[in-house]
């Protein structure tokens, strides 16, 4: 099954990996539209579930709005959540993971911060994630996730994205060396899917609406609102 | 504590402390402590080899190490790119290297917490200030570990596996 279709001008060329000091600053209609939701004058829980950003906590914190850091993706590649299954094939135990995760008061937030998560979560993780994200966001909270579309490829980089301005993200390849819990000299993480929008559609079913917004650099950023 | 020099009380790698900890002076611990460490108006720093299971009250708090609980400082807070800190941090200024992991509740706060116990609950009368720390000198941080058995993350031409129905 052919996942992607592959640029003529990447075709018979070694794709050489983003420096993870490379950064880039692109408008973010997604963020865009979340920031109405920032504006209230009542201080807000934000819940950011992508890799640790001084820039985000910097940037809530400046709007006196709470904000929470949770690494999910770095969380899961913890070695006592590998399991076998019934079929003794190695799994992650999703019900540890929830129990020393996400661990917080229902309808707890009203905005969460997803990233590029799902795209490079384990599977295993992946719904019950998301079925734990509607149980602690507020009614009416807004939750925003970025999905690569085909086009950007199997090697697609994990980044990290940090918020300059109220619409504008800066996004920076993820560097797991130098990492202090990197014990196995890992670059980064890969791409364990690509979801078409039936799929994004399907996986938040239990949100109120869904929003589309499809940016330069082969992501879909998707707004949903519970 | 095995040695001090000048201001600074140091506890070394192989110390191990239980119970509560306090004092009038700087403080490194590159060993192990379990309970309570107050040093209002003084600074604590947490060495690479240091792990801290405790609520921490202090003027600054450097972290190089681990620390488990929530961290209380009336100045700053620097998470250094070897730290791996789990809990809340109340501070007035934080700055968070690139490579330091970082799981908990950020509060920036304005009234001073020095005089405050560790132990004491949080301040209710928190109020927002911006992160004094320019962001050229504040890097953005990175939580990626290593993976695990279970191939996440492993960065070898696997093929990816088939889109599942959600």
């Amino acid at each position: 099954m052919k996942l992607f279709r592959s640029s003529p001008s990447a075709e018979g060329q070694a794709r050489k990996p983003a420096q993870p000091t490379q950064k880039v600053t692109r408008r973010s209609s997604g963020l865009a539209e979340v920031g109405r939701v920032l504006k209230s004058e009542q201080p807000l829980s934000i819940l950011d579930i992508g890799a640790t950003s001084a820039a985000n906590i910097r940037y809530f914190t400046a709007m006196g709005h709470r904000i929470y850091s949770e690494d999910l993706l770095g969380a899961s590649t913890d070695p006592q959540l590998a399991i076998q299954d019934e079929e003794g094939k190695p799994t992650l135990d999703s019900k540890r993971f929830l129990a020393e995760n996400l661990v917080f008061n229902q309808a707890q937030f009203d905005v969460v911060l997803c990233w590029n998560l799902a795209d490079y979560l384990d599977e295993t993780l992946v719904k019950p994630v998301v079925g734990r994200l509607w149980s602690i966001l507020k009614p009416g909270g807004a939750l925003l996730a970025f999905f690569h579309t085909q086009e950007a490829g199997p090697d697609a980089i994990c980044s990290r994205y940090h918020i300059v301005t109220p619409d504008s993200l800066e996004i920076q390849a993820l560097d797991t060396q130098g990492d202090s819990r990197n014990s196995r000299g890992l670059t980064g993480f890969r791409l364990q899917r690509v979801f078409n929008n039936r799929h994004i559609e399907n996986l938040f079913r239990d949100f109120a609406s869904i929003k589309f917004f499809l940016s330069r650099d082969n992501i879909r950023e998707v707004l949903v609102i519970r | 504590m095995d040695s001090k020099t000048g201001d600074l009380a140091r506890v070394g790698r192989s110390v191990c402390i239980k119970g509560e900890l306090s004092g009038s002076e700087d403080l490194y611990v590159d060993g192990q402590v379990e309970g309570t460490l107050d040093l209002p108006g003084n600074g604590l720093t947490i060495g690479p080899n240091g792990h801290v299971h405790a609520n921490v009250n202090a003027k600054t708090v450097v972290v190089h190490g681990k620390i488990e609980g929530n961290i209380r400082s009336s100045d700053r807070t620097e998470l250094r790119k070897s730290a791996v800190a789990t809990g809340d941090i109340f501070t007035q200024r934080i700055s968070i290297e690139e490579g330091a992991f970082f799981k908990g509740r950020v509060e920036i706060q304005k009234a001073a917490l020095g005089t405050q116990s560790a132990s004491q609950p949080e301040n209710k009368f928190a109020q927002k200030l911006e992160v004094g720390t320019p962001a050229t000198q504040v890097p953005a941080a990175s939580t990626v570990t290593s993976a695990s058995s279970s191939g996440i993350g492993v960065p070898e031409k696997t093929p990816l596996t088939e889109i599942k129905k959600y």
